[in-house]
């Protein structure tokens, strides 16, 4: 029976009040006397404050009050602190203040703030609040950013360089100089935004009688969250409550601290009201973190037979305005790492330079930082093969590092905990039917039709991480989980997690693993997370962490319960400890089945404590902490199949086959469901998805209407395929797979448009590979 | 996505509605709003009021009439596509509106309000620039426009202050057939490129060809020259390449965004004109 629930496709929990309505985001609560924010954004990207006059928007109906950086740094508030700042890398951290005091740097950047009765009001007053601006010249790319002449952004980082970051392995000098072939590229990962469907909101109830916070958050991490408000905020951690009530989606976005968390607190001090504060979607757009905007220069020394023996690049990493919370990790730690993929590349250098420009701040988003190298390693490799005429498959073949169970260390020092890559890849290939795919494509280039085939093998880094290595890295808090597991007299379960979930599943995931190791019913078990005030210390849900770290935290209060109940049983059933086995929700003697209790029997027993063994305390309830040794790495190989019109350049994905190892499967339908989404965001960034800026800074893909994320009717029927690899990491066995959809399937369907390009000489194409670029791409190729 | 406020009026009938255009100050017509609304809450449109036509019966609704069929201003898209009046007089004129955004657009959107509003990736515009369709507005004398007189610029149409778009009428495609091709933008779903094209054949011969696009320009135009390149010839592949060789004639200075420049639409429309020339041309074979 109990293996049963582990691994069953059991329905996700969480759906029922989702679909019906009855989940309760954010901006659902409302508080008596609670007001609204509005914030005053700046229109220009670069420009210097000369005055603010709020005198007619603060006499405006409604309005409680106006109010600007200055007056909120007058009141205590710091800047925003960056929580990751790599070592070894003369990091600069100029101040980010919440509201823009002198100088704005994005379009979106706070100038004040307007609290008001309605939200009408209040954005009415915005409109009223007159800033005089001095424009300032501006920079958005992140290589010309460097270079001599370009607008300073912060006073104390010259040529806008916030960190140079170097990764080195091996001896890349002489793989270039004895290579056979060299082939380079020039990448441009586009810059992202995440579109989570909520947007951003926060609620912040001061009491000045008690001096606590409440702060209701569509955050991903309301613990960090807690700990960096005590920070900037001057309020005392045990003084703030962090509620991430539901959260619709993160992607990463709603990692970071943000200022208007801070601003709602502030606000609520200074009107002493409840203030609420929702982003629309265009502020979503202009001040909600970006991803990804990286420019790589790339090259790979390989030998003739198609072994790769060096990878050298160069590349620099947008950052936006201001560092945002764990920015700086993500084009290093998280990228710059990991450029071995899944192959034996024993040589490896990078330089990154994180770069200042008049953008909105860059973070996480799904992925962070693993799609900017799987997809840098992935294309070359199939740039590579093309050089060679190699098939790609036999490329990626001839170097993929072998099975392995206890660990593999790669050039850059990151001891992979297990894999195997040849075996995804090979179902993968199974699956697809690649010989014959290779033979319909060449007949069907006879008749003039363009199909490609992009493969993608990749591994990723994910489960954030060991504390220890957390510290090493410059992260600036603890990556370790903890869950609390509370029987109640009658044998339900409360279920206590740090981490946070805003749409992963993990109330239905932890509860299986619940159901599965303590012989309770699913339905019995109620998984509690999102809340400072009820929840342990917990560092959130992002990097694929939630199950392959949380899951180690559940399992070791679990295992203390089971510890406790085999005490309590003894001493019932007149038999010594170590006679007691457990099986199937059952604690018997050994040898005599017949004689067991249950555990709803313990956890009765335990609560009413009658009858408890010497030196037993009552109550059925344990906590337990779970720091895992390392980083999990899930893996996988994907395959895409792409037909493009020619005459037209439009690129239609025809079939897709992805096969993913995220180790030990806790609910195959919620892997699923990760793969599908992540799937989309991916293809989302080859083929439609790109936020552009002009050259004054101005986001012309500012709405829904112009940014393009991809729609149910421009994918086929996904189809997953699974291998089973489990780690040692964990107690479990899981990896994360949360991230690996978006991380494979980018490279995968470039690949395929760029193979089904290459017999027209098509070189170089940039995403997203929509019409017009793919035509021109076609005509340059022609010419 | 917060509106400055404004007054609200709801009239009852056509005269209402006209009184009150004429009364009240900087207000806007609304219909079904898919346009106004977005525009308002962004505060790229602050009227002073609303005069929100949606109530008024005798604005909705489809007939057939003596030279074709009669469509009332507040009829929406899904009421045309799935109309059996339409797709039997006008078949490609229910497939176009069937192609509309999505569903609820398609609910709740007016063929009025879309032409009134005249965005340049709406469909109805090269629809109705197609056929030959002619536009009925009241206020002042009531008066018939043709639809190659209703389109002046971007989002500018030849109705007059004062005026209301009460219907549309819209001639048969008899014997013709008809075709309406889309690039649809990936995001906001409007017409990038838009082709029409409805042709008649007489024996083996294009009899009659009219090619209007839309999405290029400010406003629909008539590839004229294209046209006459093929009225009388036979429908081969080499006088349908010669055709579509000089669509771009008419696509004067092209509209371009992120997605899609200029020039590419213009090379879009070319593609597009030859592909429905060549589907129209095998279907008459």
């Amino acid at each position: 029976m109990a293996s049963r629930i582990l691994g069953s496709a059991i329905k996700r929990r969480e759906d029922p009040r989702l679909i019906t309505g009855q989940a309760r985001y954010t901006d659902d609560f409302v508080l008596p006397g609670m007001v609204y924010m509005s914030v005053v954004r700046s229109p220009y990207a670069h420009a210097r404050i000369r005055g603010i006059d709020s005198s007619r928007a603060a006499a405006m109906p409604g309005v409680l009050g106006v109010f600007t950086g200055q007056q909120m740094k007058d009141a205590g508030f710091g800047p925003i602190p960056c929580a990751w700042v790599v070592p070894a890398s003369d990091t600069k951290t100029p101040p980010y203040p919440p509201i823009a005091i002198d100088t704005v740097r994005y379009v979106g950047n706070a100038v004040a703030i307007v609290v008001a009765q309605d939200r009408y009001q209040a954005r009415d007053a915005v409109e009223a609040v007159e800033v005089d601006y001095d424009p300032l010249p501006v920079t958005v790319d992140a290589f010309k950013a460097t270079q001599k002449g370009a607008p300073q952004l912060h006073a104390d980082v010259a040529s806008n360089v916030c960190f140079h970051w170097k990764v080195s392995g091996g001896d890349v000098e002489a793989a270039f100089r004895d290579a056979d072939v060299i082939v380079k590229d020039h990448i441009i990962n586009q810059r992202l935004i995440p579109n989570a469907m909520e947007p951003r909101a926060a609620l912040a109830q001061f009491s000045s009688a008690s001096g606590e916070v409440t702060l209701w958050s569509t955050t991903q991490n309301p613990h960090i969250e807690r700990f960096l408000l005590s920070i900037d905020t001057g309020t005392p951690e045990h003084k703030i409550r962090v509620i991430a009530p539901e959260v619709g989606g993160g992607f990463g976005s709603k990692l970071p601290h943000y200022p208007e968390a801070a601003m709602t607190i502030f606000a609520s001090k200074m009107v002493n009201r409840p203030v609420k504060w929702t982003e629309t979607r265009s502020e979503n757009y202009h001040s909600t973190t970006h991803g990804r905007d990286h420019i790589q220069d790339v090259e790979i020394a390989a030998m003739k037979d198609g072994t790769i023996t060096g990878l050298r690049a160069r590349v620099w990493a947008n950052l936006g305005a201001y560092l945002s919370t764990a920015a700086p990790g993500i084009p290093t730690i998280l990228h710059g790492l990991m450029l071995s993929g899944v192959y034996t590349i024993p040589n490896i250098h990078e330089d990154v330079f994180g770069v200042f420009s008049n953008t909105t701040p860059v973070d996480a988003y799904r992925g962070a930082g693993r799609p900017e190298a799987v997809f840098m390693v992935e294309t070359m490799v199939d740039r590579l093969a093309r050089e060679l005429k190699l098939d790609p498959v036999d490329v990626r073949r001839k170097n993929l590092i072998p099975p392995f169970q206890d660990g593999y260390t790669v050039a850059t020092g990151l001891v992979y905990d297990s894999g195997n890559y040849e075996g995804a890849l090979t179902k993968a290939l199974q699956m697809a039917d690649y010989p014959k795919l290779r033979l319909e494509q060449a007949e069907a280039r006879k008749k003039g039709q363009y199909l490609g085939i992009g493969v993608c093998t990749y591994a990723e880094i994910c489960g954030l991480g060991p504390s220890q290595v957390a510290g090493a890295v410059g992260f600036g808090g603890g990556l370790w989980e903890s869950a609390i597991v509370r029987f109640h007299p009658s044998g339900k379960v409360h279920v206590m997690v740090g981490i946070s979930p805003h749409g992963q599943g993990e109330e239905t995931t932890f509860a299986q693993i619940v159901a599965n190791e303590l012989g309770v019913g699913v339905d019995d078990v109620e998984i509690m997370h999102g809340d400072t005030d009820q929840t342990p210390m917990g560092w959130g849900t992002y990097g694929s962490r939630s199950t392959a770290v949380g899951s180690g935290a559940l399992m070791g209060a679990i295992k203390k319960i089971k510890e406790k109940a085999t005490l309590i049983t003894a001493h019932l059933l007149e038999a010594a400890p170590e006679d007691i086995d457990y099986a199937d929700g059952k604690f018997f003697v050994k040898g005599s089945p017949d004689k067991f209790k249950t555990i709803q029997d313990v956890a009765l027993m335990a609560n009413v404590a009658w009858n408890m063994p010497k030196g037993v305390e009552p109550g059925l309830e344990t906590s337990s902490f779970f720091d895992p040794p390392n980083f999990v790495y899930p893996f996988g190989a994907h395959i895409a199949l792409v037909e493009v019109d020619v005459e037209t350049g439009e690129v239609a994905l025809k079939r897709y086959v992805a096969v993913d190892d995220c180790g030990k499967v806790i609910n195959p339908m919620i892997v699923e469901g990760q793969i599908h989404g992540g799937i989309a965001q991916g293809v989302g960034q080859a083929l439609y998805e790109g936020a552009v800026y002009d050259d004054q800074g101005q986001l012309l893909t500012g709405s829904m209407m112009d940014y393009a994320v991809p729609k149910a009717e421009n994918f086929p029927n996904f189809e997953l395929g699974m291998t089973e690899t489990l780690t040692n990491v964990n107690p479990l066995g899981v990896k994360g797979i949360g991230e690996t959809g978006t991380i494979a399937s980018t490279p995968a369907v470039y690949n395929a448009v760029a193979d089904a390009l290459a017999p027209l000489g098509v070189k170089t194409l940039n995403m997203p590979l929509t019409p017009e670029r793919v035509w021109r791409a076609i005509q340059e190729a022609r010419s | 996505m917060f509106a400055a406020s404004f007054d609200y009026h709801r009239p009852r009938t056509v005269d209402e509605a006209l009184k009150l255009m004429r009364e009240v100050k900087d207000a806007r017509v609304l219909a079904g709003g898919h346009s106004l609304l977005p525009a308002m809450k962004l505060r790229l449109a602050s009227p002073s009021a609303l005069i929100d036509i949606g109530r008024i019966a005798e604005l909705n609704g489809i007939r057939a009439v003596k030279d074709g069929v009669q469509i009332g201003a507040l009829t929406t898209h899904a009421a045309i596509a799935s109309s059996d009046v339409v797709r039997r007089v006008c078949p490609v004129l229910a497939d176009t509106a069937a192609h509309i955004g999505d569903l609820q657009v398609r609910n709740r959107g007016t063929i009025g309000g879309s032409l009134a509003h005249a965005d340049p990736g709406a469909d109805y515009p090269t629809i109705m620039l197609l056929l030959g369709a002619t536009l009925t507005a009241s206020g002042g004398k009531p008066r018939d426009i043709a639809a190659q007189d209703f389109f002046v610029d971007l989002f500018t149409t030849a109705l007059k202050p004062g005026e209301l778009l009460t219907s549309i009428t819209v001639p048969p495609t008899g014997a013709a057939s008809a075709v309406y091709l889309k690039h649809r933008h990936p995001a906001s779903s409007f017409a990038v490129v838009g082709v029409g094209l409805l042709v008649e054949m007489r024996s083996g011969k294009f009899s009659d060809v009219r090619i209007s696009i839309g999405g290029v320009t400010v406003t629909p135009v008539r590839a004229k020259n294209a046209e006459a390149a093929l009225t009388g010839q036979a429908p081969s592949e080499e006088n349908i390449a010669i055709a579509a060789s000089v669509v771009a004639d008419a696509l004067e200075n092209p509209l371009g965004d992120t997605y899609a420049s200029g020039g590419f639409r213009v090379h879009l429309a070319t593609v597009m004109t030859k592909r429905a020339l060549t589907q129209l041309a095998w279907k008459a074979r």
